[in-house]
């Protein structure tokens, strides 16, 4: 019944790599993604969560390949993007888009929010005339909630909500299957954030398009999510539908991310497990298990044998060798908020 | 009644020029008990960071100023005294620590010095015993190897160590207040867990009060017992932090509660305020949420609502609410 319109083989990359003049350069190098195999289908979001440096962007980037892959395989429909002429990886764009966390870095100051959102018509040549082009603006300027009588504007009149519509726009312009959304709205105040998520998933509705959505916010993940993958150290240590992970997580990392985060809620203070330590420098990731220095429930095989991948539940895996289920209780209906 | 730690009292800060200032922090009130944690929410540029820095009287003057109101420590108001004296009463009363530690740590100085400066500010101690307190402070904020860690740069540590050490620092001479201006913003889940951790054990044993300032509604109710909810320069709600949740009473309150996705919750779509945050000191009358509220009458227009009691622990700005809660309690009376 799965559909893949992404797979994903064993990818990875090392930066610092290019010049492997002695062995004394290859404490420089960071292996940012590191054995990475997953798939996304077709209209399905995938959300992909950890912390700071573990990967996240780099991951999404190789899979557009916006950088090139130091290792593995990425396959769009069926075609391998990672050895594809240059030529036919250009066109092949039309179907790969980004949207980008920082909407204040992102759109070039110095042009009209028109000719932003017209760029990928322009180079995909999707436009035929000057009028048509405007048309098309403002159509695009509509379906992201955004008045297209400022279409003549400069992106420094927005604000962070309305700068992310733009992104989107600009995004959805070229009608692509496939989006990678790279913290899309962790810059955004809680409120702005609620219409960027309805408006994103609105579109996807329309549009079924796929989805890669970078976040560290887990609630947000929670809600906007088909299968969530969570990454640890260039690599991925679980993966699986929503409702399994929040619910059963298998892999202690895992556990711990979700067990963290408060909740907005002051009668559900969990206890927390806390993880000693911070997060190791991907320079020099840990032998055996990564996750092995600050794991809470390490054994002495961890240090040495790095666990594989495996399914633990069906549609989950989880890379540990001690995976149990983990039941995070959460009552269904939570207390009401009057309107 | 005992006298509270903290009284801010009609608060009010404008910048640019006098003649025509933009008002960015208009009639802010509340009280922080002695060992209690307050927090203050709000969006982006509604007001939260100014009206923290006032306390400590920090905003650069100019642009900005202090032109309306009260700020009782210990009912001393602090904007009366002379500004030669608020260094003592900075660190060794009221420590402030910032979302971005980097920036706030000297980064040619080792954490030891720092911390050392510090406490040399406010405590005359011999070298030896500021140590050996310096030792006690990074043990207390969880720096594994402490002794070994003195003559580290801030460079040398992580983000989330860097966050331990800047409290470190601003606990150093066991203030009675400390303010923290997002001190989790900038940091991972599983580092600001920590941090989080930290703040709790050390209000359990130095009984610090505290006001958290985030946007993060987990993180208030994490650590916070009252929450102050700040629109566009305003205090539109205040009440104990279980009121605050079950039974928000401002509409903006309960918007900004139904627009948080939740770990628990399974909705379609999340609730969205329609429209965006008006600029600061840009709502000359009227209620300052008037444009996005769907509960307003025409009377919010003109006529900006006063703060009305919800019982005893819950106060809230709105002309709407408040008329419903008064209806309310009289049908209740005639029962
Ligand atoms: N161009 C580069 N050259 C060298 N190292 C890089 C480069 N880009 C990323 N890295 C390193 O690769 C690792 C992964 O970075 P990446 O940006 O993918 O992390 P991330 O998970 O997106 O983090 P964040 O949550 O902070 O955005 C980091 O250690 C980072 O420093
Ligand atoms: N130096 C300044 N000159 C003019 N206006 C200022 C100055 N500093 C702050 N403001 C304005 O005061 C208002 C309140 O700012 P403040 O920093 O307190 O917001 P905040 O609630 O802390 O926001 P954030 O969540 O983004 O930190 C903002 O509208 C801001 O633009
Ligand atoms: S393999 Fe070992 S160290 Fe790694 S997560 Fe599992 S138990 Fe922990
Ligand atoms: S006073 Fe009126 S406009 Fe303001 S929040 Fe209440 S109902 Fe809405
Ligand atoms: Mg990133
Ligand atoms: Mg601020």
């Amino acid at each position: 019944m799965t559909d893949p319109i992404i797979r994903v083989n064993d990818l990875g990359k090392t930066f610092g790599s290019g010049m492997r003049l002695s062995l004394a350069k290859q404490a420089d190098e960071v292996r940012a993604v590191d054995g990475c195999s997953f798939e996304i289908n077709r209209s399905e979001t995938l959300a992909l969560v950890g912390e700071s440096g573990c990967g996240k962007s780099t991951l999404g980037r190789l899979l557009l390949r916006l950088i090139d892959a130091t290792a593995g395989k990425v396959y769009f429909e069926n075609t391998e993007l990672t050895d594809l002429p240059a030529a036919r990886m250009r066109d092949m764009r039309r179907h790969l888009q980004m949207i980008f966390q920082d909407p204040y870095g992102s759109l070039s100051p110095r042009r009209t929010i028109a000719q932003i959102i017209a760029e990928p018509l322009d180079v995909f040549g999707l436009v035929r005339s000057g009028r048509q082009r405007r048309e098309r603006v403002a159509d695009l300027m509509t379906q992201v909630g955004l008045s297209p009588s400022f279409m003549d504007r400069h992106p420094r009149q927005f604000s962070g909500g309305q700068r992310q519509r733009i992104g989107i726009a600009r995004a959805i312009a070229v009608d692509p299957s496939f989006i990678v959304a790279d913290e899309p709205v962790s810059a955004l105040d809680v409120s702005v954030q609620a219409q960027i998520i309805n408006l994103m998933q609105d579109l996807q509705k329309q549009k079924g398009f796929s989805f890669l959505f970078i976040a560290h916010d887990l609630a947000v993940v929670r809600h906007i999510a088909d299968r969530v993958a969570v990454m640890y150290l260039g690599r991925i240590v679980e993966i699986g539908p929503k409702k399994q992970i929040y619910g059963m997580p298998q892999h202690p990392y895992t556990q711990a991310l979700l067990s963290a985060a408060p909740e907005p809620d002051p009668d559900r203070k969990g206890k927390r497990i806390i993880l000693e330590g911070d997060v190791p420098s991907p320079k020099r990731v840990p032998s055996g298990c990564s996750f092995h220095t600050r794991c809470p429930i390490r054994q002495d095989i961890c240090g040495i044998e790095r666990p594989p991948l495996r399914e633990v539940a069906p549609g989950q895996l989880a890379a540990c060798h001690f995976a149990k289920p983990f039941p995070i209780p959460r009552p269904t209906s939570s207390q009401a908020v009057p309107a | 009644m005992t006298v509270p730690l903290l009284k801010v009292d009609n608060l009010a800060v404008e910048f640019g020029p006098k003649a025509n200032p933009i008002r960015v922090v208009d009639g802010v009130s509340f009280e922080i008990t002695a060992g209690g944690a307050v927090g203050i929410v709000g969006e982006s540029g509604s007001g939260k960071s100014i009206t923290s820095l006032s306390i400590l009287r920090l905003i650069s003057e100019p642009p900005g100023r202090i032109v309306q109101g009260r700020i009782e420590f210990n009912g001393v108001n602090l904007l009366e005294l002379p500004r030669s004296k608020m260094p003592d009463i900075r660190g060794r009363d009221i420590a402030m620590i910032f979302q971005e530690p980097m920036s706030s740590l000297n980064p040619v100085m080792t954490i030891g010095d720092q911390i050392g400066e510090a406490i040399k500010l406010h405590e005359a101690m011999t070298g030896e015993e500021r140590r050996a307190r310096v030792i006690e402070m990074l043990r207390l904020v969880g720096i594994p190897d402490p002794a070994g860690r003195l003559d580290a740069y801030p460079h040398q540590f992580s983000g989330g160590m860097r966050q331990r050490v800047m409290i470190a620092m601003a606990l150093a001479c066991n203030p009675k207040l400390l303010i923290a201006d997002e001190p989790t913003t900038a940091l991972d889940v599983t580092i600001q867990a920590q941090v989080l951790d930290l703040m709790h054990k050390l209000r359990r044993t130095l009984n610090t009060a505290v006001l958290l300032i985030s946007h993060d509604l987990g993180v208030i109710a994490d650590v916070c017992e009252r929450v102050v909810v700040m629109y566009a320069g305003r205090v539109v709600e205040e009440a104990d932090i279980r009121s605050i949740f079950r039974t928000p009473q401002h509409p903006y309150t309960r918007g900004l509660l139904q627009s948080i996705p939740r770990l628990d919750d399974d909705r379609d779509r999340l609730y969205q305020i329609p429209g965006s945050v008006p600029l600061a000191g840009s709502v000359k009358k009227g209620c300052p949420f008037y444009e996005r509220c769907s509960l307003r009458i025409e009377k919010c227009m003109n006529k900006m609502p006063p703060m009305f009691s919800f019982g005893p622990d819950q106060r809230a700005a709105c002309w709407v609410t408040a008329s419903q809660a008064d209806a309310k309690e009289k049908e209740a009376a005639l029962q």
